[in-house]
């Protein structure tokens, strides 16, 4: 029993309450995340609605092997985070699975930022940054690029955080400091992390497909 | 006969409050009772209104005369800059649903806390934070944009602080964020049994409501002024138009969240109205059910008239006219919310505390300021009266005459259960009917100035609208010695004020079954509900037709 | 100029706009008086302890009853919708006959040109009873063309032309404004807007010089900056005089020689504390960023239309 109710907190009276608001509370937010999102989204919509071919030939700029390498590492990603979630959620699974599982979604979504850091320093060297001396003549694909770096930037600061958090639960599950199993946190971990990798899902051809799709 | 008042008559030792349970720095630093923080969120709220106000101080004595006395212009621009961006996030939109929200809505739905007590603290020191950024940027000379930080002169023109501005907006957003996202899973989840939706006070129903509002609107202006920021410090073009970038989507970006944030400042503001109106008229309120209508209709049309902000931007005229015509219907749930309110005060047994008259002040101004919203969504109208006075007459009537007077009239209704402490209730009225005279004299010339053609935003003036501003200036002197009393009075009642019974108002409502003030959990028995809310008489009757001990239901104790 | 009281009707969407303004005045007079009324008549009747009949609430007041004023008053605001937006619609396209003028903002000035070159600042000259149509475009920040008289504002946008129009129906000079906030001098960026009758318009407009006048603008700007409150003759600052400086060799006041050409006149603006004239204190403001190139350019015509010295070597 003690177990239980050291995860329980104020003011629930209950486990299975608590964990029920958690992910109430996090859809709530997942909610306010889409909208953060879609406005970026919509930016970018307005403005490649205004400029086609400017984006598209921007776009073709863009390295699609890192793209879609990166879109392979993140989905896998959410899969070993589905199996924690899971593992964590049913009776009789084991502690050690949940960990290495968590412990192999931390790791690829640092994956993800190496080959990331990779793109950037490409982007970097073929003149992408907007500004004087760009690559490419059309004004308006500066704007592509100017909502690349953001866009991207944005989504690599959200999937940092999740990171984060994942290896806060790797370390404190691993050092028993808090119980995995049935934990309202994993829950609410894992799905933060499917809604970074949904926003990717939504980028990766906003960013890679412009001027390629024909 | 409450649980609570029969617990006071049994034998055991006096508990301590909230305010009494634990004295240290830390113990409220680290609080995560939603009662103190809703303190820490008012002493914060508090130095944020008369820091706005001393600026807007400044600009209403420069205003005085036309050409201008002793401030630059830009010095002038910064002040009111300053005013909007401290008013509306630093005061507004925390304002009612940060401190009596955070207070009352557990007490209100029977729980002993919010459903994510350290999240709320987290907010309110995000709060600080942004406060942080915003005092280092008057600190640092100010910001000379507007609150509306428009493009390209935010990103490309302003030699001033834009910056730090828009992160102390971009940081106290969040705190927004996490607020609503808090309070709308209490509402949800912690509402004690027998609490079903219809039986909730206004009150949740319009904290629940902003709440909503709060979680959807406020990341698309964190969108808006991260993409002002990425431009200006990382020179990513977005809104440059000689990179193919289009001003006028700031434009969108930012009003689709600040109209719906107008709503998150008014709709907190009628739900106390709802509350004390009923109280002091000793009536339930009327038409219950379609002022709950009312509340979520203009919560959700409220995200769909942000056009009308932007009739003369060069937005197509198209969209202009729907525009317009959603916002007049938007106008009809608050017609009827004003009716309500009116028709609530029909055969009732109505006196004039403080409260009521800060409420009956509300009714007053509020019409009047939407009446004046008609205007506005009129185009041919708004074509000549938009960015002139008309429009700062117009949203300081909601904003000022509407929610500020709720504000005053929550706190005073509210004190006595979060301090324990009666305040005096001739200053109270004096300062209230002070306020409705000072606020009338301060916004109504700016309606006639506007309309003559007075642009808003102006340093210097043609002398022939000397008259309405000083007018408006004589005005707001008046105004701040009415915000200066409750300063003074409420601070001197917490010494020597009267100590207030758990019900002192004799009001239906779960925070009235506590005490005064309430123990850190709030309720010693879980309260248990059977029956709506406002049950001042019975069904089909008018007040004054219970017995006497139901009509007069203040607690002695 | 406007009276204190009233604005003149001087276009003819200005009396449609007054219409409009008078229902709605009408409506929400009557509103807000039921409203004050009631409210005032119930605080009076039913205060505590009167002895105004309560009891049963009447049959009347019901769901339909609520139901019956939330549709009326729904009914009552699509009307007036539905009135006003007629009035828009009406106006929303210039006729085809109407003057085109345009019009280019910059911080903090309007530059008006007429359809045969003629250009104004600050002003702008049409004929009475013709519809005028307005191409505006900003250089810089967005602005807004507000006529008060005329009942017309439009926004001024970067990187993209707007439009708006109107048909003055009085004589007479009306004020010009700058309707959205655009930066230190916002509320100093006024003109005036002057409607003649058809003769002279066409009389005015023949004795105006076409095209481009950069010494003419500048004149204006070395009043409009302030350049004439310390460089004028007649001013009590002692600053360096402009005529016959153009080409001149300029003694400094660290011993420096320097010859008085475009560069040193526009450094002399952006960077004033740079190379002080001898004998002259340096307490002569920096316009950097108040000044941009083009009008950098119209200055020093200006002051190269002062006379200047033949170039030596």
């Amino acid at each position: 029993m003690t177990e239980a109710t050291s995860l329980l907190r104020e003011p629930w009276e209950r486990l299975e309450r608590q964990r029920q608001a958690g992910k109430f509370g996090i859809w709530v937010f997942l909610a306010s995340e889409t909208l953060f999102f879609g406005a970026l989204m919509l930016t970018y919509a307005v403005c490649r609605v205004e400029h086609p071919d400017a984006f598209a030939a921007a776009g073709r700029e863009t390295n699609i092997w890192f793209g879609t390498i990166n879109t392979a590492i993140l989905l896998t990603s959410s899969l070993t985070m589905a199996v924690a979630s899971q593992a964590a959620a049913e009776n009789g699974r084991s502690r050690r699975l949940i960990l290495v599982c968590l412990g192999a979604t931390a790791a690829l979504g640092l994956a993800f930022m190496i080959v990331k850091g990779f793109e950037y320093k490409e982007d970097i060297e073929k003149h992408l940054l907007p500004g004087a001396g760009f690559a490419l003549r059309q004004p308006a694909a500066q704007l592509f690029y100017g909502l690349y770096w953001l866009v991207t930037g944005v989504h690599a600061i959200h999937l940092t955080i999740g990171i984060v958090l994942v290896v806060r639960l790797v370390l404190l599950g691993a050092a028993r400091q808090i119980r995995l199993r049935g934990s309202p946190e994993l829950e609410v971990t894992a799905l933060y992390w499917h809604l970074v990798d949904v926003i990717w899902i939504f980028l990766y051809p906003l960013i890679y497909l412009p001027g390629r799709a024909s | 006969m409450t649980d609570a008042a029969l617990a006071d008559e049994l034998p055991f030792p006096p508990r301590a409050d909230y305010l009494r349970a634990g004295s240290t720095l830390l113990s409220w630093l680290a609080t995560t009772d939603h009662k103190r923080i809703a303190i820490l969120y008012a002493l914060t709220i508090t130095v944020f209104f008369f820091m706005g106000g001393a600026a807007i101080t400044a600009v209403r004595v420069e205003l005085f005369v036309p050409n201008g006395w002793f401030l630059s212009s830009d010095t002038y621009n910064r002040l009111f800059s300053f005013h909007g961006i401290i008013m509306v996030w630093f005061f507004l939109v925390p304002s009612i649903p940060n401190t009596f929200g955070n207070f009352l809505l557990p007490l209100m739905i029977g729980a002993p806390d919010v459903a994510f007590p350290r999240l709320n603290l987290f907010s309110w020191y995000l709060t600080l934070v942004g406060g942080i950024f915003a005092v280092y940027t008057l600190v640092a000379g100010g910001v000379d944009t507007g609150w509306t930080f428009y493009t390209p002169f935010s990103t490309m023109f302003s030699n001033t602080h834009v910056l730090t501005a828009a992160a102390a907006v971009f940081v106290v957003g969040f705190a927004s964020i996490a607020t609503g996202v808090n309070f709308i899973a209490t509402t949800h989840m912690l509402r004690a049994p027998g609490m079903t939706w219809f039986r909730l006070p206004m009150f949740v129903w319009s904290i629940y409501a902003t709440s909503i509002v709060m979680v959807l609107a406020t990341p698309v202006l964190a969108i808006s002024l991260m993409l002002v920021i990425a431009e200006r410090w990382l020179g990513l073009p977005i809104f440059d138009p000689a990179r193919g970038g289009d001003p006028i989507l700031f434009q969108h970006l930012f009003w689709f969240y600040s109209h719906p944030a107008v709503y998150i400042m008014v709709l907190p503001a009628m739900g106390v109205v709802s509350e004390i109106i009923p109280c002091f008229a000793r009536r339930r309120l009327f038409g219950y059910d379609f002022m709950v209508y009312a509340i979520v209709a203009i919560a959700g049309i409220g995200f769909f008239v942000w056009g009308h902000h932007m009739f003369v931007s060069g937005q197509s005229p198209y969209a202009s006219l729907i525009f317009s015509f959603l916002s007049f219907v938007i106008a009809v749930p608050s017609a009827i919310k004003v009716f309500n309110w009116t028709a609530s005060l029909y055969r009732g047994q109505i006196s004039f505390n403080s409260p009521m008259l800060y409420a009956l002040g509300f009714v007053g101004l509020f019409t009047t300021g939407g009446l004046s919203g008609l205007f506005l969504a009129s185009i041919p109208i708004d074509v000549h009266v938009t960015d002139t006075y008309f429009v700062v007459a117009h949203f300081h009537y909601i904003m000022v005459g509407g929610s500020v007077s709720a504000f005053f009239g929550a706190l005073h209704f509210w004190w006595p259960k979060i301090t324990g402490k009666m305040y005096p209730e001739s200053w109270a009225q004096f300062a209230a009917i002070t306020m409705y005279f000072g606020f009338n004299m301060t916004f109504l010339p700016q309606f006639v100035a506007g309309y003559l053609g007075m642009p808003r935003r102006y340093h210097t003036y043609p002398a022939e609208f000397q008259v309405y501003n000083v007018m408006s200036s004589a005005g707001a002197a008046v105004l701040a010695a009415a915000y200066l009393l409750p300063l003074m009075y409420l601070t001197w009642s917490l010494f020597h004020g009267l100590r207030a019974s758990g019900n002192p108002w004799g009001a239906t409502g779960l925070e009235w079954t506590t005490t005064s003030p309430p123990p850190p959990h709030n309720f010693d028995i879980q309260p248990l509900v059977d029956r709506p809310p406002y049950q001042y008489h019975a069904e089909g009757q008018s007040a004054g037709t219970d017995s006497p001990e139901v009509q007069n239901a203040r607690s002695l104790r | 100029m406007n009276a204190i009281f009233t604005l003149p009707e001087a276009s003819t969407q200005a009396v449609r706009v007054d219409g409009i303004l008078a229902v709605l005045v009408i409506v929400s007079a009557l509103t807000l008086a039921l409203v004050f009324g009631l409210i005032v008549t119930f605080a009076i009747r039913y205060r505590r302890g009167s002895d105004a009949k309560r009891g049963p609430l009447p049959e009347i007041v019901n769901r339909e009853f609520e139901v019956g004023w939330t549709a009326a008053t729904f009914f009552l605001f699509a009307f007036l919708f539905w009135w006003a937006a007629s009035a828009d619609v009406g106006a929303l396209t210039a006729p085809a006959r109407a003057l085109e003028v345009h019009v280019l903002a910059k911080q903090w000035m309007w530059k008006t040109q007429h359809a045969n070159g003629a250009r104004e600042i600050d002003e702008l000259h049409v004929p009475i009873g013709r519809p005028v149509r307005l191409v505006m475009t900003s250089q810089d920040v967005i602005h807004s063309f507000f006529v008060p008289a005329f009942r017309i504002k439009q926004d001024v946008v970067p990187g993209r032309n707007t439009e708006t129009w109107f048909q003055a129906t009085k004589l007479g000079v009306f004020p010009l404004f700058c309707a959205e906030y655009c930066g230190t001098n916002h509320s100093a960026m006024r003109g005036r807007i002057t409607v003649m009758r058809e003769d002279e318009y066409a009389r005015w407009l023949s004795a105006q010089p076409e095209g481009d006048d950069l010494a003419h603008v500048g004149a204006k700007l070395f009043v409009s900056e302030g350049c004439s409150g310390c460089h004028a003759a007649s001013s009590g600052v002692h600053a360096p005089k402009l005529e016959g400086l153009y080409g001149r060799t300029v003694q400094l006041s660290d011993g420096r020689q320097v010859r008085a050409d475009d560069a040193y006149i526009r450094d002399s603006m952006l960077q004033p504390k740079r190379d002080i004239v001898a004998g002259f204190e340096p307490i002569m403001p920096s316009f950097a960023g108040l000044l941009d190139d083009g009008e950098i350019q119209s200055l020093t015509a200006y002051i190269r239309s002062l006379g200047q010295e033949q170039g030596h070597d």
